[in-house]
């Protein structure tokens, strides 16, 4: 588009990217700071605060935690949300409506409440281990983002491709695994890379389900930061911010970034 | 035969949402209710007591002026903002949405303690203020109304600024080429065709915002503490500090009333104002 923009807006719009952006290299720059105090210019420089992040154990296990979490919460997510979006495009006038609505809920309800009425229900009531509900609140968590993806991926999927299979011979789950499931493949690459970060960066949910020895990063960032205002804290963002970086360049390379701005 | 193959497929995600989801939520809108014979006011005694309490009044007021404000501010700069991404040339366009996304990938904990950083006594911005002369002492900015509203801001424009950019997208470039031609300047145009245009998209982008501040935990808790509680923090304080279970049970339920009835309206409301729909 030609049209001329006026220059106050594209000053406006410099002044909201440098806000965007100004904190993070602030964070990035207060990681290297060779005081025990958080500070910015740092002073001095030193990585001894990348050191630490693996010195406190704390850390150390709550991460190998929040992995599992994002890995296998996915993992189930993409294995039941999969069928579940595959049904709602292809017998869609054999299924109620509610359905896509109930599929949805997990968005629509806050998840402070979902937090809160697993913690009564699931841990409290139903007597399930810390880490076996934690799982189910991940899990739930992304359900959602893994239907409403591949759904958008099977939306343009020609069903015709996988009837002319199955009417040579092929059996419906061979032809499911040999000609789906290849066809909307970055749709499920985009629905695993959602769920992972969102259930990496989940606060609300794990909040109400972490207990004693079982915690998840930003839950024990949270902890820390009440008894310590260190560096560490910095430097755990800044090791969180690379794998954001690294995340977003693969999925450069591999579908493009405008998956993830839809 | 469909209908069986299209519900066994449906099946797990039906369940799983049903039995750990709905049931679950169900239960603690129950438990906000009370019993039958219990005060003046029966069952909604719970919530004649949440509405009794000066503290708590605070609280939901509070949380509804905070979201309001994100939102609000989110939009406007978001919708600025988009405005000029959406015209830039293609290499800066996506240079631009890429910086948008790469804070918008980052943690919720993380973005919040940068302002928790900044807004410190000895934080940058008190710094600034007092180098350039414009207080003598550090100001006391955490744990105000204002700190949890910037750093919420921060924390939504980029969404908005992804979804409004989508929106301006999809606004057919005939339009405004049409408009300017029978001689129309850009605000004009952009009052007259974008902005109507973009309403489902701005409402939409509001939505988003406003429930996610409306139920949020970590800024609040980060940024406001306990003196400036919210609904969120409220919340946890209430289920996992004080042990007050039904308590959180009603402020839980009246958190999911306001986010359903916020949805229902605007969306209804997105629908009847969308020019585009007949």
């Amino acid at each position: 588009m030609t049209t001329r923009i006026h220059p106050l807006l594209i000053l406006f719009t410099l002044v909201v990217y440098v806000f965007l952006l100004g904190p993070l290299i602030i964070i990035f720059g207060a990681s290297l700071s060779d005081t025990t105090y958080l500070t910015f210019p740092p002073q001095g420089l030193s990585f001894r605060w990348f050191q630490n992040i693996w010195d406190i154990s704390a850390f150390r296990r709550t991460i190998v935690t929040s992995l599992q979490m994002a890995f296998l919460g996915t993992g189930i997510a993409l294995v039941i949300g999969i069928p579940a979006a595959y049904a709602l495009n292809r017998y869609r006038v054999a299924l109620p409506a509610w359905l896509s609505t109930l599929f949805v809920l997990p968005i629509l309800v806050p998840e402070i409440v979902i937090g809160f009425s697993l913690l009564r229900s699931v841990t409290v009531q139903a007597g399930v281990p810390v880490w076996y509900a934690l799982l189910i609140g991940h899990t739930l968590l992304v359900i959602p983002y893994v239907i409403r993806v591949v759904s958008a991926s099977l939306a343009s999927f020609d069903f015709s491709i996988e009837e002319a299979a199955i009417s040579l011979g092929s059996p419906p789950a061979k032809t499911f695994f040999t000609i789906v499931l290849p066809n909307i493949r970055s749709g499920v690459i985009a629905a695993f890379i959602l769920s992972f970060i969102t259930s990496i960066n989940d606060v609300s949910v794990s909040l109400f389900l972490t207990g004693p020895g079982v915690s998840t990063l930003p839950i024990q960032l949270l902890a820390h930061m009440e008894q310590f205002f260190d560096p560490t804290i910095a430097s755990v963002s800044v090791v969180l911010m690379l794998l954001t970086i690294l995340v977003m360049i693969i999925v450069e390379r591999t579908l493009g970034l405008a998956i993830v701005a839809k | 035969m469909k209908r069986l193959a299209g519900w066994m497929l449906a099946s797990p995600a039906t369940l799983a949402i049903t039995f750990l989801l709905v049931i679950p939520v169900a239960i603690t809108v129950g438990l906000s209710f009370g019993s039958p014979g219990q005060g003046d006011w029966g069952i909604v005694q719970p919530y004649a007591d949440f509405f009794a309490s000066g503290f708590r009044r605070n609280v939901l007021w509070r949380t509804f002026t905070v979201a309001g404000w994100v939102t609000v501010i989110s939009l406007a700069a978001g919708l600025a903002t988009a405005y000029v991404v959406a015209r830039c040339p293609p290499w800066m366009k996506s240079t631009l949405i890429v910086l948008a996304v790469f804070p918008l990938l980052t943690g919720v904990v993380v973005r919040s303690f940068a302002w928790l950083v900044l807004l410190g006594r000895e934080g940058m911005v008190n710094q600034i203020l007092q180098a350039t002369g414009l207080t003598d002492g550090p100001v006391a900015m955490l744990y105000t109304p204002g700190a949890v509203i910037v750093a919420m801001v921060y924390i939504f424009v980029p969404l908005m600024v992804l979804v409004l950019v989508g929106v301006l997208e999809n606004i057919p470039e005939d339009l405004l080429q049409a408009s300017s031609s029978l001689g129309a300047g850009p605000v004009a145009s952009f009052f007259q065709i974008t902005l109507p245009l973009a309403v489902p998209g701005l409402i939409v982008g509001a939505v988003l915002v406003f429930t996610a501040s409306f139920t949020s935990y970590a800024t609040p808790h980060l940024l406001g503490g306990t003196r400036q509680m919210m609904m969120g923090t409220f919340l946890q304080q209430r289920a996992l500090v004080a042990f007050d279970w039904p308590g959180a049970a009603v402020v839980a339920a009246i958190m999911l009333a306001v986010i359903v009835a916020t949805v229902l309206v605007m969306t209804r409301l997105a629908r009847r104002l969308n020019p585009m729909a007949t």
